[in-house]
């Protein structure tokens, strides 16, 4: 098992490489760069934005910039921020737990309100709660998410009062922003949390299990939904790699100073190294996180963990 | 082919019913019966005909590009439905024009990831090998840049306009289809029929243009439907932040942008574009839905 995450590892690096190169070379099309709006905005003369761009490095041809930036990032150094001049690192990192807090409390919501859901449409197949649930999914899936925070910050913060329409320091500011990520999430969730309930449902184990007296409860949380849990790990745990990466709308729309918001400013900015490493750190966030979920089926599982524990044959 | 059954009386009725039906016909029967998947063909129909013909609806002109301080902010009544903005501009007028937007990109924007996509896929599913190793990596990095932040730093790079919108929504749904293309290429290569056309000496761009895409055809479809509905969120998330159609333009993301500065004042005008790009990706969502079902019977439960 730690032979397969080490190769994973490994794997993701041809992936950041490749990001990185993706990102740097697009960045460089666009017109102007931190020098011109520097200039627009200090004065700057000619001369002395000649001088930023030989102190930036912005003279030399984009291959050159970019090799001495994939050198410099091989030895863990992904540059400074050209507008706060502090390492992108620090910067990301200090961004990061917002983003975090904003992924967990919305994944939170997502798989409390789709395992409810599904599980109810799975059992009560048919029945109208479970028409009204997949319609609702099919719905929240059509939703532009910044539109539904906008939404709710209309009832929640404007009329009702109740909730801060944004920013992340006030109290209960957290929840808005995690209801708009965590409903987007729920709309597949759910879905997939259905069909895989039942899936499930109809195996002949479950019945064994009824006959012996087990009360339904225990039939349907214990036998049947860690056997259904498979593609619902799937999603989930995309989903909160997604959210992880931070959600730029939502952010936007929350004022939440997340990665997500981060990076966007970055973008306006021309400020390439920050947006470089930014999207870097996120592609091995979400690498990793995707690795995390595929060892978490092994403790799901025991016929997978069975599989790595053999070593020789491996999933693709 | 049901002669030998138990019950051929029946089954030869279905079978005939069927024998005369091209695959086109049976597939339109089984989208007929699914009503989720006509009520968003007609949504669709009609999203497209108002886009058509937005002109004869609205006046351009007077209801969208003219700034009209006398009536700004008026809320919804009779006259306005949907109320009008803060430059007196109709917003109703404004959400039927701005469908051209978002259905143009919507369909641009998955036309250029389809070409694109089936191109690298196809490619990378009938020949394998190297290339098919190269083009999946490729694939694989390109996939895993979060889709509104390759869309952010594309059209900032290149300049915000129309264009350029499709142009990112279309790169970034290239990964996509290049996925979907392959798989389903991967399960018609080695069938017989494929060895018998190469036998006949037919130009492998033939082969795959010809006989082995059509074969392919249903995943893909499914997800042109169900990309358009993800193209115009795309669209309408980089107008929000401004990085889409350039700003007087009336489009449904821009609309919401500009709405949200008077949230407070006036919330209908964050309410009405949101509910547009709500209905047309609910349409598009339920058709790719139905059509998924009816093109393969046997993935319904």
């Amino acid at each position: 098992m730690l032979r397969y995450a080490i190769r994973r590892l490994l794997q993701l690096i041809p992936v950041v490489i490749g990001v990185s190169f993706i990102i740097y070379f697009i960045m460089d099309l666009a017109p102007g760069d931190i020098v011109d709006i520097e200039a627009a905005e200090e004065g700057l003369t000619q001369e002395q934005m000649e001088e930023r761009r030989e102190e930036y490095g912005l003279n030399d041809n984009v291959v050159i910039r970019y090799a001495r930036y994939m050198f410099q990032f091989l030895q863990g150094d992904l540059g400074k921020s050209y507008t706060t001049k502090k390492p992108v690192l620090n910067e990301f990192m200090a961004k990061l737990p917002s983003t975090m807090k904003l992924a967990a409390a919305s994944a939170l919501v997502s798989v409390l309100l789709s395992l409810s859901l599904g599980i109810y449409g799975a059992l009560h197949r048919g029945s109208l709660g479970d028409n009204i649930a997949m319609v609702l999914s099919f719905v929240g899936l059509a939703i532009p998410n910044f539109w539904l925070g906008l939404m709710l910050i209309i009832v929640f913060s404007l009329k009702l009062g109740l909730l801060p329409s944004g920013g992340a320091t006030k109290a209960g500011a957290i929840i808005l922003p995690a209801i708009t990520v965590g409903t987007g999430l729920t709309a597949s969730l759910a879905r997939t949390t259905r069909s895989s309930m039942l899936d499930v449902l109809g195996q002949d184990y479950l019945r064994t299990e009824r006959a012996k007296g087990t009360p339904e409860r225990t039939v349907v949380l214990k036998y049947a939904l860690r056997n259904a849990l498979i593609p619902i790990i799937t999603i989930a745990g995309g989903q909160f790699a997604g959210a992880l990466g931070g959600s730029v709308l939502t952010e936007s729309v929350f004022s939440w100073p997340g990665v997500g918001r981060l990076i966007t400013e970055a973008v306006s900015a021309r400020d390439v190294p920050m947006v470089t490493g930014g999207i870097i750190l996120k592609t091995i966030i979400i690498g990793v996180i995707l690795l995390v979920i595929d060892l978490l089926y092994a403790v799901v599982d025991p016929r997978i963990k069975a599989r790595y524990s053999k070593g020789g044959k491996k999933r693709k | 082919m049901n002669n030998n059954t138990t019950e051929p009386r029946q089954l030869r009725k279905v079978s005939q019913k069927y024998t005369r039906q091209s695959q086109i016909a049976m597939v339109m029967h089984n989208l007929a019966k699914n009503k989720g998947a006509m009520a968003g063909l007609a949504i669709i129909v009609l999203l497209a005909l108002v886009a058509i013909f937005a002109d004869f609806l609205f006046d351009y002109e007077a209801e969208v590009a003219a700034v009209r301080l006398d009536r700004s902010l008026i809320a919804p009544c009779l006259q306005y439905p949907c109320g009008t903005d803060d430059l007196g501009r109709n917003i109703l007028a404004c959400i039927v024009h701005g469908a051209r937007y978002s259905l143009s990109v919507g369909l641009i924007a998955t036309l250029m990831g389809l070409i694109a996509g089936v191109f690298f896929g196809a490619i990378a599913g009938y020949y394998g090998g190297v290339l098919e190793d190269v083009i999946m990596r490729c694939n694989d990095i390109l996939s895993s840049i979060p889709a509104i932040l390759m869309g952010i730093v594309i059209v900032s790079a290149m300049g915000v306009s129309l264009p350029n919108l499709m142009l990112a929504i279309g790169i970034t749904s290239v990964p996509q289809f290049v996925r979907i293309t392959r798989a389903s290429v991967l399960t018609v290569r080695n069938q017989e029929y494929i060895e018998a056309l190469k036998a006949t000496g037919l130009s492998e761009a033939r082969i795959i243009g010809l006989h082995v895409l059509p074969n392919c055809l249903s995943p893909i479809i499914v997800q042109i439907t169900l990309r358009i509905g993800s193209a115009v969120i795309a669209a309408s998330s980089l107008s929000f932040l401004g990085l889409g159609v350039p700003a007087p333009a009336p489009e449904w993301g821009a609309m919401l942008s500009m709405g949200r500065q008077f949230i407070r004042t006036a919330s209908y005008m964050t309410i009405f574009p949101g509910m547009a790009i709500l209905i047309t990706v609910l349409a598009f969502n339920l058709l790719g839905d139905g059509l998924r079902d009816a093109l393969d019977p046997k993935l319904k439960k």
